[in-house]
């Protein structure tokens, strides 16, 4: 069984370590297509987030009640992507329905979240790590919110940056890549805490 | 000819990476030497080829309605086909780039490639159409998975240049990856205002 502390350093780690766009990249495209203002960053996190927990819920129980006892675990490519392509648009129709509100902050992303590969992405890793349930949700939260941290900071920063003169040849997506690395170098300043974590909380 | 205008489209004027922007996951992630940007352009470039000229095959049988999950499950069955064979007979390149072969599937190229050409144009012109726009892809994974490697170990394609202790680590991680696809963009965007 896992621990508390286990709970914590997954949680540490996904957020700051190996942070699932600066780290592993993952979900580039969004990152750099909805990172220009912060309030559509804090939409599309909220979107990911969303999908992101419920689509390793629904692949997680797909995975270990009906792909592995069919001998089917060859499937989980196609089984995946389909499972998120059709969850994202049952989301779409429910959120349209029940909360209106909600579907007005996040309906714009969600169609583009099938493509979005941290989904899939987080989804075959939760397997392929072999975590229990818990623990998979557990760390599908901690990365959405890892990508919402690298999503927010960003379009701050390029917020900044458009009231910067830039040189002509690296205007538009050149100066948001160097950005992007800058700020993946600051992130690398993390590697290790999950080792010395470990070693504080004495696993 | 009128072929090989539609190939050279995908490898120069629509260069999926440098021009058009698209699959940038597989592009960041996977060129941490240029043995591996090859391998992934070309694994990549085999199943656009296949799906585009399955899908420009069936484009009259699929509805409308349901012509975007019709595609994925194209693109599904032939991403799973390359995991099997690479799983098979490359092991070491399939460990390597690891969670990228599943995730070919949700690499935009593809799929906007099948939107937007394969599902109007007949099989001829779709196959070379993917083949273009696969080796365009290859091209530039390659070009940049070489930058990385002699900046950051001093190799090119394995074969030393200089002592790896000159090599500046940073660029075969995750920074070094953005930070060279900047500057390369930068340099394409000159050279075509010229």
């Amino acid at each position: 069984m896992e621990t508390v502390y286990q709970y914590i350093i997954v949680f540490i780690t996904a957020i700051f370590v190996n942070n699932v766009v600066l780290s592993q990249i993952l979900g580039i495209c969004p990152f750099l297509g909805v990172s220009k203002k912060i309030n559509t960053a804090l939409g599309m996190a909220g979107a990911v987030a969303f999908v992101l927990v419920l689509a390793t819920l629904v692949t997680y129980l797909l995975q270990y009640y009906v792909l592995n006892p069919c001998g089917l675990a060859y499937m989980q490519t196609i089984a995946f992507i389909l499972v998120i392509a059709a969850l994202v648009q049952m989301v779409e129709i429910i959120l349209k329905k029940v909360s209106p509100a909600l579907y007005q902050a996040l309906g714009v992303f969600l169609p583009l979240i099938t493509t979005n590969c941290a989904v899939l992405g987080v989804a075959i890793l939760v397997i392929q790590k072999e975590f229990s349930l818990m623990m998979g949700i557990w760390y599908a939260l901690s990365t959405a919110l890892g990508f919402g941290l690298a999503l927010v900071i960003f379009a701050g920063i390029r917020e900044q940056l458009q009231m910067v003169a830039i040189p002509k040849g690296m205007q538009g997506m050149s100066i948001a890549l160097v950005t992007a690395g800058l700020l993946a170098m600051a992130f690398m300043g993390f590697s290790g805490v999950d080792n010395g974590l470990k070693m504080f909380l004495g696993i | 000819m009128n072929n090989f205008k539609v190939l050279m489209n995908g490898i120069i004027r629509e260069n999926p990476t440098f021009v058009l922007l698209l699959g940038m996951c597989p592009t960041l992630g996977t060129t941490s030497s240029a043995m591996n940007g090859m391998s992934m352009g070309l694994a990549t470039t085999f199943v656009l080829v296949c799906s585009n000229v399955v899908i420009s095959l069936l484009k009259n049988l699929i509805p409308d309605m349901v012509r975007i999950p019709a595609f994925i499950v194209v693109i599904a069955s032939f991403v799973t086909a390359l995991q099997m064979c690479m799983q098979a007979f490359v092991p070491d390149i399939y460990s390597t780039l690891g969670l990228f072969i599943p995730l070919i599937v949700v690499n935009c190229i593809i799929l906007g490639r099948a939107e937007a050409f394969a599902s109007k144009n007949g099989v001829m012109p779709s196959f070379f159409d993917g083949l273009g726009m696969g080796l365009g892809f290859t091209i530039a994974l390659t070009l940049l998975g070489a930058v990385r490697e002699i900046l950051g170990t001093g190799k090119i394609f394995g074969c030393e240049l200089w002592p790896v202790d000159y090599g500046m680590l940073m660029f075969v991680l995750a920074p070094g990856a953005f930070i060279v696809l900047a500057y390369l963009i930068a340099i394409v965007n000159k050279l075509k205002k010229a």
